[in-house]
């Protein structure tokens, strides 16, 4: 049965609650993400979104320990049932902060260390490594330190290191912080490939929606630790927009313009979330 | 390069670009090879970082670096009292930049059970309370939310008003083009080009060399050139302005030729 179910998540009235907090951080998620979707995944600072993330793993509550309730099902078994090393194979991490992962002594090791620890051969061993490190753009870097290199190659590194476990699902939290935006771009254009050549689902935690918005199918917006939005990406801007920009979500500057233009009465199409169907919409009506 | 008093500048560049050596250069954690520092006057060379911090505040990228107090108001209170401020200006500061900062109800958190917006603004904080004369934010809004992002330009302005330079190194284009500081645009350990944020993020030219992207208005008022817009635009509200004007001349010329 879990074969057949790699890459699917299933939430039903999830719960956390952090030890020694007073509120929850999850209350009542209910989520069901299929095998290669691509979920961009929003919300506040602090609504729950990295403490959702750390449910799929295992990291909670087994290294951040608290008081879980409902159902978290990944490839169709409970996390309960399953050990975080089990876990981390089916789900990858690419964490906010990239030191927390780096620790060999060059990134050529840091990459190796998942698989040697999976038990493979010295040649699948190769294998996954060069394939990940081309993936991820750190082959020049391989003989270099993790520690000595700039928060955008750790980035990168880490990502490298999660992509050698060939994981069912990757969990990237804010992946492209330190990048620079061009490298930001090729770095999501990289993990989307590698969805939709090996079936991979791709969740992403971001505060920018115009760097993933034009990669994800699907966005969830959380707040208080709820799931308040969830839909297409094009469906969700365009119905939620005042809504969402209320909650201090980044929306893309070129859907905030039209609906400012909307509302007074200059345009009536929907809501564009990327600058090419604004041009085009615009474009259309000044040639009038 | 020349940072004056009440100045804003954004340090952007590539991936490797020399913009947090060059950030670190200015309190002398890095001195000149060849060449030379001055902090009003001072040569970097010739003080100690302890001296020279006192001016000028850096608050790193990764704030897990600058983070070590058991709660988010010793943490912000840290320096002051080395710094040897009175007892009562020390209070008086922190409760300031906490409020400042979104932060006051994590008055008496340990910074690391924050979220990491959470830490990133503790370890701003830690620099903002003792208000050095110039302050270096490297990437200040890495991990922040919109709202978070708001207040942090207004806490900037705010101290630029006060006489205070602020130089960030960022990659948020769109945080630059919302601002609208002086842009250093750094590529390959040098300084390609400086200007005013909407000449700079504009130029397509400057764009690619630094692997930059363009603001969202200025990629969309590129494509628009053929209807004579400028394309100078970065910020949403002067594109509202241009566009409201041409789609209300659209709309009567419509309505006179039916």
């Amino acid at each position: 049965m879990a074969e057949t179910q790699a890459g699917t998540i299933a939430a039903k009235d999830l719960g956390f609650q952090y030890a020694g907090s007073t509120s929850k951080a999850l209350d009542n998620i209910n989520i069901v993400i299929g095998q290669g979707e691509f979920l961009l995944l929003t919300g506040p600072s602090g609504c729950g979104k990295t403490t959702l993330c750390r449910c799929l793993n295992g990291l909670i509550p087994n290294f951040h320990p608290g008081e879980m309730s409902g159902e978290l099902l990944v490839d169709g078994v409970s996390v309960n049932d399953e050990t975080t090393s089990e876990l981390s194979r089916k789900v990858g991490y690419v964490f906010q902060n990239p030191e927390n992962q780096l620790f060999a002594l060059t990134v050529e090791k840091d990459v190796a260390f998942g698989p040697e620890n999976l038990g493979l051969t010295r040649q699948e061993i190769r294998d996954r490594v060069d394939w990940a490190m081309e993936a991820a753009g750190t082959v020049a870097l391989k003989d270099l330190a993790p520690y000595e290199l700039s928060g955008g190659q750790q980035q990168r590194v880490a990502l490298a290191g999660v992509l050698a476990m060939k994981p069912s699902v990757i969990v990237l939290d804010e992946p492209t912080s330190f990048l620079d935006p061009r490298t930001a771009e090729e770095v999501m254009g990289a993990v989307d490939n590698l969805r939709r050549e090996n079936g991979i689902t791709v969740i992403v935690v971001e505060h920018r929606l115009d760097l993933v918005g034009r990669f994800a199918e699907r966005i969830v917006v959380m707040d208080h630790g709820r799931i308040v939005a969830d839909g297409r990406v094009e469906d969700v801007l365009d119905a939620e927009f005042d809504r969402l920009s209320g909650l201090g979500i980044g929306l893309p500057k070129v859907s905030l313009l039209w609906s400012m233009l909307r509302r007074d009465g200059l345009v009536s199409e929907r809501l564009p979330t990327h600058v090419e169907s604004a041009v085009k919409m615009l474009s259309e009506r000044l040639r009038n | 390069m020349k940072v004056d008093s009440g100045d804003f500048l954004a340090i952007m560049g590539e991936n490797g670009a020399g913009k947090t050596t060059l950030a670190k250069q200015l309190n002398g954690l890095l001195r000149p090879s060849l060449g030379k520092v001055t902090v009003d006057g001072d040569d970097t060379t010739k003080k100690s970082v302890a001296q020279l911090s006192r001016k000028v505040g850096i608050v790193f990228q990764n704030p897990d670096h600058l983070l070590f107090s058991e709660t988010v108001r010793e943490e912000v209170g840290f320096a002051l009292k080395n710094f040897g401020f009175e007892p009562g200006v020390v209070v008086k500061q922190v409760e300031r930049t906490l409020e400042a900062l979104d932060l006051a109800h994590y008055a008496e958190t340990s910074p690391f059970l924050l979220c990491g917006g959470g830490r990133k603004r503790v370890a701003l904080a830690a620099v903002l309370a003792w208000e050095p004369d110039y302050l270096i934010l490297d990437e200040p809004t890495i991990w922040q939310d919109y709202q978070q992002k708001e207040r942090l330009r207004n806490f900037i302005l705010q101290l630029n008003s006060q006489g205070k330079a602020v130089v960030m190194v960022t990659h948020d284009v769109e945080f630059v083009a919302e601002c609208n500081p002086k842009v250093v645009l750094m590529s390959k350990g040098r300084i390609v080009a400086q200007g005013q944020a909407d000449e700079i993020l504009s130029d397509d030219g400057l764009i690619e060399k630094a692997s930059l992207v363009k603001p969202q208005m200025a990629k969309l008022f590129s494509q628009l050139g053929e209807f004579g817009f400028p394309r100078d635009v970065v910020d949403v509200h002067r594109a509202k302005m241009l566009l409201e004007q041409k789609l209300s001349e659209a709309k009567v010329s419509v309505a006179q030729s039916s």
